[in-house]
C-alpha cells in the first residue's frame, strides 16, 4: 500500500479514535469515551452514506430513513424483550430480544429491505427528483413513526438497559465503545475494499459516464440499487448501535434533519473520501462540544462553516489536510 | 356523514393547496430558470411568517403585516441570491443541497436567537374573522376563504405575469437557453435575483397567511417545504402549471385523507384501532401518491425530460 499523505492521514485518525477514549478510560472520564462512541456510531452512518454519495454519486436526503428504522429495530425488539410481551407467535413465538448481534441482524435486513424499494423507486428518476423524493420519502416514515403510537409515536421508546453482547458487559462505556470501534474499522475495511473490487470500479464509473457503463453492458441501475442497498444497511446498523447508545429511539431518528446531519459528516470530512466521515464525525462532534458550551446557537456557526467549505474548501478537512484528490480514487 | 362537512374538507383541502402552490410556485420557476435546488425556501416562508407577527404585534394592523411579510421576505430572498445562491449556480445538485441546508441553519438558529424558541401569535383581523354563509347553507370561516381567493389571485397573477409580460417572456427564455437569452442582452444575473425575490416574496406571503391559522415558529416552514417537494416532484420540476395541479391534488389527498381514512376503516376494525390505523395511512397518503405517480410518469404530470 503506497503511503500517501491521505492514508498516514487516516491511519492517524483512527488511532486518535482509539487513543482518545482510551485515554479518557485511564484518567475516569466516562462523558469523553460517550462522546468517542457517538463518534464512532454516527462516523459508521457515514460511512454507509458515501458508498451511495461518494461512490454512487447518489445525493440521498434521505437516510434517516434507515437510521431510523435500525434505531426502531432495536427498540422494538428491546421493548418486547423487557415488557415479556412476545412481538409475535405466529408462526413460531418470538419474544424481542435484548441481544445486540440479533438486533443488528433484523436492523441490517430491515434497513436493507427499505433501501430496496426507496431505491428501486427513487432510482428511476435521477438529479434533482432523486434529491426531493428520497427526502419524501424519509419524512414518510417520520411522520408513520410520529403517527404509530403503539410504539410511542412522537415521543418516542426507553430502554432500561442497554442490550447484551456475549462476553462483554456493555453499561462499561469503554467495552461499549470497543463494540463501535471495532465495527467501524470492519465497515470501513469492507467499503475500501468495495471501492476496489469490480462492482466498486462499475459503480464509479456509471458516476462518471452512464452511456459508457451501459455501452459496455452493465446496467447502470443495478449497480446503484445494489449500492444504494448496501449503503442503506450500514446506515441502518448504525442505527441501531446509535440507539443502543441513548437507550432511547424516537421518530427525531428518522427527520430530515438526522439526513443533512449524515450528509455533513460526509462532506465536512471530504466527499468520496474513504476516511472523510470519521474526520467529519470527529469535527463535528468536537464543534458541537465546545461551540455548544459557548452558545446555545452553536448551529448558527455550524452552518456558516458549511457554507464556507461549500464554497471555498470543497475537499472538506481531509482535502485541506492531505491536498487534492488523485484523478482515479 | 353529510356533503356539508364534505365540501366543508374539500373547501379545506382547496385552502392547503393554495398556500401549498404559493411555495411551489416559487421553488419551481427557481428550479426551471436557475437550474438550483433550495432548501432553504422553507426560512423563507418562515421569515414572512415573523416579519408579519412582529409588524401586526407593533402596528395592530394585518395589512401591514401581509406586506411586511412580502417585503421581508423578497429583501431576505434577494440577499440570499446576491451573497450565496448566485455562487452555486455552476455548481452541482450536491453543493446546491449543502449551502442551501447550511442557510437553513444560519435562518432557523438566527430566528432562535433574534426572537425566542416560543411560538409568536398572529391573530386573523375582527374583519375577516368568524364564519360566512356559503350557497348550499354552507358555514365557512372568512379567513380560510380569503386565503383560498388570495391564491387564485396570486396563481392568475402569475400565470398572467409569466404569459403577458416582458418579464415574463424573459423568464421563459431563461428556461429555454440561458446564453442566447444573456446574448440578446438581456442582464442574466439581475433577472435571476428578480425571480429569486418573487418566490421568496410568495414563500413569505403563504407563510404569513398560514401564520394566522397556526403558530409562528422557528421550524415551521420545512414541513411545508417537503410538501412543496412533493408538489413539484408529482407537478413536474419547472412548470406552474404541474406546480398548480401537484399543490391541489395534493392539498385534497392530505385534507381528505385525514378526516375519512379513519371513517372508512371503522367499517370493517373497531374504532380505536381503525382511528389510528388511519391516522397511519393518512400520514403517508401523499407519498403514496408521489410514489405512484413516478410509477407511471418519471418526470411528473407537467414534467418534460428530467
Amino acid at each position: 500500500m503506497m503511503l500517501t499523505r491521505e492514508s498516514l492521514l487516516n491511519w492517524a485518525m483512527i488511532a486518535a479514535l482509539l487513543i482518545v477514549p482510551v485515554a479518557a478510560w485511564s484518567l475516569d472520564e466516562p462523558f469523553i469515551i460517550t462522546l468517542a462512541t457517538k463518534a464512532a456510531i454516527l462516523a459508521l452512518a457515514g460511512v454507509g452514506l458515501n458508498i451511495a454519495l461518494g461512490l454512487g454519486g447518489l445525493i440521498s436526503l434521505g437516510h434517516a430513513a434507515f437510521f431510523g428504522i435500525g434505531g426502531y429495530a432495536m427498540g422494538i425488539l428491546a421493548a418486547h424483550a423487557q415488557n415479556y410481551e412476545p412481538l409475535f407467535e405466529w408462526p413460531f413465538l418470538f419474544e424481542g430480544s435484548n441481544q445486540m448481534p440479533l438486533i443488528w441482524l433484523v436492523a441490517v435486513v430491515f434497513s436493507a429491505l427499505a433501501a430496496l424499494v426507496i431505491g428501486a423507486l427513487s432510482l428511476r428518476t435521477s438529479g434533482v427528483y432523486f434529491i426531493m423524493i428520497t427526502l419524501a420519502f424519509g419524512q414518510m416514515l417520520y411522520y408513520f413513526a410520529i403517527s404509530w403510537s403503539a410504539y410511542g409515536g412522537e415521543d418516542g421508546l426507553s430502554i432500561w438497559v442497554r442490550n447484551e453482547f456475549p462476553g462483554l458487559n456493555t453499561l462499561d462505556p469503554i467495552q461499549f465503545f470497543a463494540i463501535a470501534y471495532v465495527i467501524l474499522c470492519l465497515a470501513l475495511a469492507f467499503a475500501a475494499r468495495l471501492a476496489r473490487s469490480p462492482f466498486g470500479l462499475a459503480l464509479a464509473a456509471a458516476r462518471q459516464n452512464e452511456d459508457r457503463v451501459q455501452a459496455v453492458g452493465l446496467t447502470p441501475f443495478t449497480l446503484r440499487l445494489t449500492a444504494f442497498v448496501i449503503s442503506g444497511a450500514i446506515t441502518g446498523l448504525a442505527g441501531a448501535l446509535f440507539a443502543d447508545l441513548n437507550r432511547f429511539v424516537s421518530p427525531t431518528m428518522l427527520s430530515w434533519h438526522t439526513s443533512g446531519e449524515i450528509m455533513i459528516f460526509v462532506i465536512l470530512g471530504g466527499v468520496g473520501r474513504l476516511y472523510g466521515p470519521v474526520a467529519g464525525t470527529a469535527l463535528y462532534i468536537l464543534l458541537e462540544h465546545l461551540l455548544g458550551g459557548i452558545s446555545d446557537y452553536w448551529q448558527i456557526f455550524l452552518g456558516v462553516l458549511l457554507l464556507l467549505i461549500v464554497l471555498f474548501a470543497r475537499g472538506g478537512l481531509i482535502g485541506a489536510l492531505a491536498g487534492r484528490e488523485k484523478a482515479h480514487g | 356523514m353529510t356533503y356539508i362537512l364534505v365540501l366543508e374538507q374539500i373547501l379545506n383541502g382547496l385552502q392547503l393547496g393554495m398556500m401549498l402552490f404559493l411555495m411551489a410556485a416559487g421553488l419551481t420557476l427557481v428550479f426551471g430558470v436557475m437550474g438550483l435546488i433550495n432548501l432553504a425556501h422553507g426560512s423563507l416562508y418562515m421569515v414572512g411568517a415573523f416579519a408579519a407577527a412582529a409588524v401586526a404585534g407593533w402596528t395592530g394592523s394585518f395589512l401591514l403585516a401581509l406586506t411586511a411579510s412580502l417585503a421581508a421576505a423578497a429583501a431576505a430572498g434577494a440577499l440570499m441570491e446576491l451573497v450565496v445562491i448566485r455562487r452555486l449556480y455552476r455548481r452541482d445538485h450536491l453543493d446546491q443541497v449543502l449551502a442551501t441546508f447550511a442557510l437553513i441553519l444560519i435562518f432557523s438558529e438566527g430566528t432562535r436567537w433574534l426572537f425566542g424558541s416560543f411560538p409568536l401569535f398572529l391573530d386573523v383581523p375582527s374583519y375577516l374573522s368568524g364564519p360566512v354563509s356559503l350557497p348550499g347553507g354552507i358555514q365557512y370561516p372568512l379567513y380560510r376563504l380569503t386565503i383560498i381567493l388570495i391564491g387564485l389571485a396570486v396563481a392568475a397573477g402569475l400565470f398572467l405575469l409569466i404569459a403577458r409580460t416582458r418579464i415574463g417572456i424573459q423568464i421563459r427564455a431563461g428556461e429555454a437557453d440561458r446564453e442566447m437569452i444573456a446574448a440578446l442582452g438581456v442582464d442574466i444575473s439581475k433577472l435571476y435575483t428578480v425571480v429569486f425575490a418573487l418566490g421568496a416574496a410568495l414563500a413569505g406571503l403563504a407563510g404569513a397567511l398560514v401564520g394566522a391559522i397556526q403558530s409562528v415558529q422557528v421550524g415551521m416552514g420545512e414541513p411545508v417545504l417537503i410538501l412543496a417537494f412533493v408538489v413539484i416532484v408529482i407537478g413536474g420540476i419547472g412548470s406552474i402549471k404541474g406546480a398548480l395541479a401537484g399543490a391541489l391534488l395534493v392539498g385534497m389527498t392530505d385534507t381528505l385523507g385525514s378526516v375519512f381514512l379513519p371513517q372508512l376503516f371503522a367499517v370493517f376494525m373497531d374504532p380505536a384501532s381503525a382511528a389510528s390505523a388511519g391516522a397511519s395511512l393518512a400520514s403517508m397518503l401523499i407519498y403514496i401518491l408521489m410514489a405512484a405517480i413516478l410509477l407511471v410518469r418519471p418526470s411528473g404530470l407537467y414534467g418534460g425530460s428530467a
